[in-house]
């Protein structure tokens, strides 16, 4: 499971995890926005972004190839855009399209494989994001947990009766049914997470998680994160 | 000595006007163990429901430790009254163990450093202070419902109710969960179809049939009378 994974990765010990969410973030950000506004070409500036993310993956102690592989779904969906621009003649922009989803999918994972949710969310209420959005994602994040959850047992039931071979009109069919019952059931089971929420004194806002005061590591991390990429990018 | 859970006349309609309850008079004294025993579907769970303020009365009333159980005392009840839910995986939903157990108390306004304090000491009690770091879903049965349990314990409840806590459980897990509950001082209600845990447990059993508490008195009186029992 994806978001069971990123969970895992969250919890590592490393440099980078130790690092302040809030200056993770804005690194992120920044390196975002410099690769959205680098032109297509600009090789030397990809090279470049492209050393730093690896460097940062290698010292967050990070699986690299499962993380690039990961990274790497993006493309399809990314690929049917650049091949639709190829086709119009404007190449450069095609390989740009594919080159920065990429590298953007990237350096989403990495921030959410080096910072538990809970941190990410009180770093970006600390940028001003609504608090109702903050919310609306921890309950989308937890719920995930309860959908996949049930995915998976009834994936399983499902097996434990698979029988007829090459039927796929009935397994379809099936496939089918069971998603409406995998809604019914969740709804079901998100109410019960909701009840039990209420039952501790939930009154509609998570417990505030402490960020803690930023140090000379985390400047030093976000010199050494953001300056390199912003020179490349500008020079 | 004045009950620390009082219910009188209590009535509960779904949306549809089905009745759930039907005129419920019950108390808990302190420190006492009531199994809350009968079939499927008799009203247990919702009735339950109804001490912590999850589900409001249609007619009747529910007293906590002196307190009408209204909108605005929710957070109190809720401080009083600790429900430790059937499905353990419903209640475990914070990214590790130690974050789930402080999530009540943290409710409460307590201080993070007091509800980790607090977190840690029922982690302690219920045997799993190592599990504190792991996240939920990689514990076992046994581990989720002392996990649930724990962040119960941590908010330090008056009273708890435990709505079937043998339900997925192994023997030794049962056991292990009785020896725990026989330990804690505080009153408890334990709705429960396991007859040997409720004897084990409870000096008194309520049996509820079709929404109306239709018996109540000592647990093996009321086995016997209703032939409750496995055989």
């Amino acid at each position: 499971m994806h978001h069971v994974i990123l969970e895992r990765w969250s919890r590592i010990d490393s440099p980078i995890h130790r690092r302040d969410a809030r200056i993770k973030l804005f690194a992120s950000l920044v390196f975002l926005v410099v690769v959205a506004t680098t032109p297509p070409l600009a090789w030397r500036c990809f090279a470049v972004y492209s050393i730093t993310l690896l460097i940062a993956t290698l010292i967050a102690r990070l699986p690299a190839t499962e993380l690039l592989s990961r990274a790497a779904l993006v493309l399809p969906f990314c690929a049917v855009f650049g091949a639709t621009t190829w086709w119009i003649g404007d190449h450069a922009r095609a390989i740009g399209l594919v080159e920065k989803a990429f590298l953007s999918a990237w350096t989403a994972l990495w921030l959410a494989g080096t910072t538990a949710l809970p941190r990410l969310l009180k770093a970006a209420e600390w940028f001003g994001v609504p608090r109702l959005l903050i919310l609306v994602i921890q309950f989308l994040y937890r719920y995930l947990f309860v959908l996949s959850g049930q995915a998976q047992h009834m994936r399983l039931a499902a097996a434990c009766r698979a029988g007829a071979v090459g039927a796929s009109r009935a397994l379809f069919r099936a496939a089918a049914g069971a998603l409406a019952v995998l809604f019914a059931r969740s709804y079901q089971r998100a109410d019960g997470i909701h009840r039990a929420m209420q039952s501790r004194g939930f009154t509609g806002a998570f417990p505030a998680v402490a960020l803690g005061r930023l140090n000379f590591a985390d400047a030093a991390f976000l010199t050494l994160a953001v300056v390199p990429i912003v020179t490349v990018r500008f020079l | 000595m004045s009950p620390v859970i009082d219910v009188t006349g209590l009535t509960y309609r779904y949306e549809d006007g089905t009745e759930a309850l039907r005129g419920i008079d019950f108390h808990l004294d302190p420190g006492e163990c009531v199994a809350v025993l009968g079939a499927n579907g008799s009203g247990k769970t919702t009735f339950v429901l109804h001490l912590n303020g999850l589900l409001t009365a249609s007619s009747g009333a529910v007293t906590v430790c002196g307190m009408d159980v209204t909108k605005s005392n929710l957070p109190e009840i809720r401080q009083r009254v600790g429900l430790v839910f059937q499905d353990s995986d419903a209640q475990l939903f914070m990214p590790t163990v130690i974050e789930d157990v402080m999530f009540g108390p943290l409710n409460q306004g307590l201080s993070q450093t007091e509800a980790q304090r607090r977190a840690l000491l029922a982690l302690e009690q219920t045997g799993i202070a190592k599990l504190a770091q792991k996240a939920p879903y990689h514990l076992s049965s046994g581990e989720k419902r002392r996990a649930a349990l724990a962040g119960i314990l941590a908010m330090d409840p008056e009273v708890l109710v435990l709505d079937e806590p043998t339900t997925f459980l192994d023997p030794p897990g049962q056991r292990d969960l009785r020896d725990l509950l026989k330990a804690l001082p505080q009153a408890k209600l334990i709705v429960t179809h396991d007859i040997p845990f409720a004897r084990a447990l409870a000096s008194r059993a309520v049996f509820f049939d079709s929404g109306q508490v239709a018996a109540e008195g000592p647990v093996e009186e009321i086995i016997h009378r209703f032939d409750w029992e496995f055989r």
